[in-house]
Parts: structure tokens; sequence; C-alpha cells
């Protein structure tokens, strides 16, 4: 689950880490109050206003302003909320933005100069352990820093035992060139974001930038926070962060039906049993010359219910042409998905696309037959190449 | 002969009065697998499906002789079970549960390091030899005792496969399902280094799909150590970068992570690699003929 820069901070403030003082605003008249508050707390006078959406290069789209004003941070608001921001990371229509996070603006002046640094935590999956991921070229796209300058890139593998170790914190504040205040405030901030990281079951922390202001102290200026899904249940409070708004209205629909559906932009829709066989579904309807319009696992208890709002869930998106259904049938039996296909077609009444069936393993050939017998206007197969070729017919 | 699990493997499953448990456990007796019994604490000493049922799976062990567990239970105690499985000497250890907690992964592996047990797992249908023993919730009629092991990240997956080799007679010496998570025990490289060793299995199908590393690593491995042809399929060819697809572990990262650079790799180590799902039955009665 991906979290907002606001919320993403929240969590990290809670361990400890150092976040700049930011409160956030759905109005610019909120905004207002807010850049006051700040004032009130940190005596700062320039702020930063941020949109708050789920993707990156904020900035580049325009979502993101300094403010030297209270006037300029409701002017600033004004712009940003509500507008259609479109990023690197976005769609090309841009994402529309409900809310901003007001900050004190950590860019102020003093005897050091303002650096920025890179620092992520996540997964290394091929060590099966969690790893610090940082280099002192932040700001940018870290792929880009992969690509032109991997020798500034450094990682340290956390031993899960002892967690992130303090000789590794002062490496980390050592190969971002630290000294002094900053190294000490740096040392601090990994380990709490460590332990953040942890605490929170977060599947990554991508902090990009670091910033290490000009008195030397260190906070968190991004916040790019992503919660392990499996975790949440151990994690009401995060849970409740969960802003739907920012999903695909028809992946939260399909997901209170436990479905699990991505949206995708071709025009057959496929239903199938299995993540695996799912993906490897779309595969094959590429190949028929098709596109896949979504990824939709039923799972493992593909019943009549089930596979009629799987049904509908597809049939909303206006873009698919066709609709293949793919069931191996192991303990869910092939019968009864032919039956809940029947049952789908008369309740929903009026499809109009054409529907290919295909039924493989537990009582296979009676699925077959139910729907062969049904009169209706379905395509059934047994044979993953016969329902390859059907895609590609139906298309013709 | 086959690998991981056969007819003299002593069973316990773990969870095993749950509706999952009860469910799984009764077809993994139906088919003939030698289960010995089942632990669920506090319900020790009772009887269920005809085996005794443990509070611990040290008991189990000890009374039973168990030797393999497999665990259905909740994914919020499933990294438990498989730690207490290791620590009572269980030497192959199954985890069928979807959905636990990376977090708690990370731990299980660190915990597993330096214990003599293998993890299969977590999130996979299971292991089978055919007409030896069902550990797992696949469905045991589709397979046929044969020529062929099968490693796989995907459950329906990895059914189809072995409905196509069996539809070709060659048949499976084991089917191995590892798991769809991010952290799993058992890995691809680890299962095809079982069946070259394995003097029955005459070839290897291998299942992979979008996210890690672990069909690369396997590829070079055979690249210098196989002695068997391999038959491979890569899932999520069409799936976006950065969405989760069902799978946990099937995200695309960085570019090593698509299907193309992975089937790039594969055909580069001498990996027969089909681009349909349909056709890797067929591929592989082609090289083995």
């Amino acid at each position: 689950m991906n979290l907002h820069e606001y919320q993403g901070k929240s969590i990290l403030k809670g361990y400890g880490v150092s976040v700049p003082f930011g409160i956030v605003a759905s109005s610019p008249e909120k905004a207002f109050e807010a850049a006051k508050e700040i004032q009130k707390h940190t005596g700062f006078d320039k702020w930063a206003v941020k949109a708050q959406i789920h993707a990156g290069g904020r900035g580049k789209g325009g979502g993101v302003k300094i403010a030297t004003s209270l006037d300029e941070v409701r002017e600033s608001a004004d712009r940003i909320i509500g507008m259609m921001l479109v990023t690197p990371q976005t769609k090309k229509e841009g994402k529309l933005v409900r809310k901003v996070l007001v900050e004190q603006n950590i860019y102020y002046p003093g005897p050091e100069k303002v650096e920025e640094y890179y620092l992520s935590i996540l997964l290394n999956r091929d060590k099966s352990k969690n790893m610090v991921m940082y280099s002192p070229r932040g700001g940018m796209n870290i792929e880009q820093v992969a690509k032109e300058t991997p020798e500034e890139i450094f990682t340290e593998v956390i031993d899960p035992l002892v967690g992130l170790t303090g000789f590794q914190s002062r490496r980390i504040a050592f190969n971002l060139g630290l000294s002094g205040v900053a190294f000490k405030e740096m040392v601090k901030f990994s380990l709490a974001l460590y332990k953040a990281y942890v605490g929170a079951d977060a599947s990554l922390f991508e902090i990009n930038p670091v910033i290490k202001a000009a008195d030397g102290r260190i906070y968190a200026a991004d916040a790019k926070v992503t919660i392990d899904n499996n975790s949440l249940y151990r994690h009401k409070d995060i849970a409740a962060m969960r802003d739907t708004a920012e999903e695909d209205p028809l992946e939260v629909e399909a997901g209170r039906f436990d479905l699990n559906y991505v949206k995708l932009n071709g025009n057959v829709g496929c239903m199938v049993n299995g993540a695996g066989l799912a993906m490897a579904t779309m595969d094959m309807i590429k190949m028929s010359g098709g596109n896949p319009a979504n990824f939709l696992d039923v799972g493992g208890t593909a019943d009549a219910k089930r596979v009629e709002e799987a049904f509908r869930i597809i049939l909303k998106d206006p873009n698919v042409k066709a609709i293949l259904v793919n069931i191996f049938g192991g303990i869910v039996r092939c019968d009864r998905v032919a039956q809940g296909v029947v049952d789908a077609y008369h309740n929903i009444g009026n499809i109009k696309v054409p529907i290919i069936v295909r039924l493989q393993g537990t009582n296979a050939e009676e699925g077959k037959e139910l729907i062969d017998k049904s009169g209706l206007k379905v395509h059934s197969a047994i044979h993953l190449e016969d329902a390859a070729r059907l895609v590609n017919e139906v298309l013709a | 002969m086959s690998v991981l699990v056969n007819k003299d493997s002593n069973i316990v499953v773990q969870g095993f009065t749950g509706t999952e448990g009860t469910f799984h456990a009764t077809q993994m007796i139906e088919y003939g697998t030698n289960v010995v019994g089942g632990v669920t604490p506090g319900k020790g000493g009772q009887d269920h499906l005809g085996r005794p049922v443990f509070n611990t799976v040290k008991e189990a062990v000890d009374k039973a002789g168990a030797n393999v567990s497999v665990i259905f239970v909740p994914p919020a105690f499933a990294a438990d079970a498989i730690m207490e499985a290791a620590d009572a000497g269980i030497k192959v250890i199954v985890c069928i549960t979807e959905g636990i907690p990376t977090e708690d992964m990370v731990q299980v592996k660190g915990y597993l390091q330096d214990r003599d047990s293998r993890l299969v797992g977590p999130n996979c249908p299971g292991v089978i030899t055919p007409d030896e023993a069902k550990v797992g919730i696949m469905p045991g009629f589709i397979h046929k005792k044969g020529r062929v092991g099968i490693v796989s990240r995907s459950g329906t997956l990895t059914y189809e496969a072995v409905d196509q080799l069996t539809k070709t007679g060659l048949g499976q010496t084991t089917a191995i399902g590892i798991g769809g998570d991010p952290i799993i025990g058992t890995t691809t490289k680890d299962a095809v280094e079982l069946f070259m060793n394995d003097p029955e299995t005459e070839g290897i199908v291998m299942i992979g799909e979008i996210g890690g590393n672990m069909e690369a690593d396997a590829a070079y491995w055979i690249k210098e150590n196989g002695n068997k042809p391999v038959v491979a399929f890569i899932a999520g060819a069409t799936a976006p970068p950065g969405r989760t697809m069902g799978h946990a572990g099937a995200i695309i990262g960085g570019k090593s992570d698509t299907a193309d650079a992975k089937k790039a790799i594969l055909k580069e180590c001498g990996i027969y690699v089909v681009e349909s799902p349909a056709d890797i039955g067929k591929k592989m009665a082609e090289v083995l003929a």
C-alpha cells in the first residue's frame, strides 16, 4: 500500500526521524492557517507547499512551490489544490490534487552549503534481507545515478538479528562525506529510519532527497513510503491511511469482492484462477493478436457469485471487446465455474462482447457440456491453444 | 526415485484441525500420502481424520517419527510454525500459507540459516511425487508418475504443465511449487539442482515469472552444471512495471526483472524457452524424443 508524503512523514516522525515541521491542508484557507501555525512553532517565514498525490516528480509538473509570505502560501495552495498534476509517473491526463502539505522551508541560509542525498530502505530479494541503499547524489532519479555513476551508490545489507548496526550507520555518514554536527545527525537519522521501516512493516522507504541544511541538520525532505499489504492486519492505524481516491475505481471495487484485479489498457478482458496462470493468459492474449485489458485472479474459490462479480467489473471497462475465462480446476470444480458463467450471463443480461471459456482440470468435460448446452453465445474450449485460437477469431 | 518427498516420508500437518488443514489433509490421505499426524496447540491427545493430534511439532517428531511438515497455519502465525518445525528437526518444511508479512520471512530466513531444514514456499501449492506423496493442495488426479521434474513459482500454471506432461505420457518425477512471495525457502536454482542430481529425472520444466533474479541464477547454474534438458516458460511479458501481479513477488522493478530480460538470459544459457504456456508439454516431448 502506497502512502502520501504527509502520511509517510508522520510515521517517520513517530520513530524520531527528523522531518520538516509540516501540516496537511485541503483548502487554500487551511493552508494559510497551517503556515501561520508553522511560523508560530518554528519561527520560519518561508514555506514549501507540496501537492499530495501518489506519484513522484511532482516538482516538475508544478506541484511544489516555495512561498515567502502567508498570502503566497494561500495563492500556491489555491493553484495546486484541484489541479490535474502531470508528472513523469502519472498518466498523461495527470492526477487530481486534493491536498497540499505545507512545511517549513528547510532550504534556509546558514554557514554551510545545503546538500541533497539519496537514502532508501528496501528488501534485497537475493539475500532475503533488508538493505539501506544510499548515494551522495540526491534529488535526482536513482536509476539515472545507477547508470551514470554506479560507484556513487552504496548499500548496507542488514542482519535481521541485530538490525542496522552502529558501524553501518557511521559508514553511511562517512560515505556521504559528512562531518561534525551533520555526521552525528545522519547516524541518528539512519538508525531511526531503519527502526521506522521495521516497525511499520514497510516494503519501501525512499527518502529523496535527504537534506543537510545550512546549519548541519538532517531532514527527510521527501518520503516515499510503501507498506507491506500482508502486514496491515497488525497496523490498523496505517491501514486507515489508505486513500482509495488515489487508486483505480475498478480496482477498489474488485478489492471489495476479494478479487485481485489490475486495470490495463488492452481490449481483451480475462478472468483466471491463480496469479501465474493469469499472467500467462495475458501473455497468450497478446500472442493471439489482442491486448490484455486487465489482470484478474479470482482465487481458489471461484464460485458462481465471484464469477459474476468478476464479469461485472471486467464489463465496466469500455475498452473490452472480448472476455477470456481461463480456469484450471483443481479444488475449484469446472462445472461450478461453468454454472457461474451461465448465471452471470442471465443475471447481467445484454452482454454484447464475445466470451470464451476455457475449462481444464476437475470436471472440465461436464463444464464444457453445460456451456455448450446453455444456448448462450459462449465459446468453450478445453485446450489452451484452442482458447488462444478463439481469441484470435473473435477479434478478427 | 524422486526428490524431497516419497512414500517413506512421515508427514505432519501443522494447522491440522483448522478448515484448510482438515480439507487438504483429507485429500492428502485419500491420495495415499503417509500422514502420521498433525499439530494444533492445545488439542494434543485428540484424534483427527484417524490420526493423532499433537501439541507441538517436537512431539510429532518424537512420537510419530515425523520428518516432513506441511503448514496450513494462518499468515499471522505461519512464520512461528516454520521456526517450530525447524527447531524440532523437520527436514522438509512445506509452507502453503499465503500472505505472511515479508518482515516475518526475513526473520525466518535468518533463523533457518544454521539449521538443517529445507523450506519450500511459503505461498505455494506444495510438493508432489506422483503415486507416493502429495504434500500440498494440488489436484492429485492430474499427475502421473514419470520422467520430468517441475519447478514453478505459480500454482495453477504448475497444474497446466503437469497436465500437459501427463497427456504427452511423460509424467512427472516430482513437481515442486516454490511459491510466489519475494522471500521463499527453496529457490528455482535449488530445485533445479535437486532434479539434476536425481537419476530418474530426465528433463526439467522451469516455470518462472517477472520479478527477482531466481530464474537467471538458475540459468547460470545450469549453463555450468546442467546435464539434462530444461524447458522454461516465463509469465508476465505483458505485465506493467511497478505493479504487483497477484503474487507479492511478481513485480517488475529494474530492467533485468522483465520477462523478456529473463527469457534472453535463459536462452543464452541453453534453456529451451517456450513463448506460450500451451507449448510446455509439446516442447519437452520434442527434446526428450
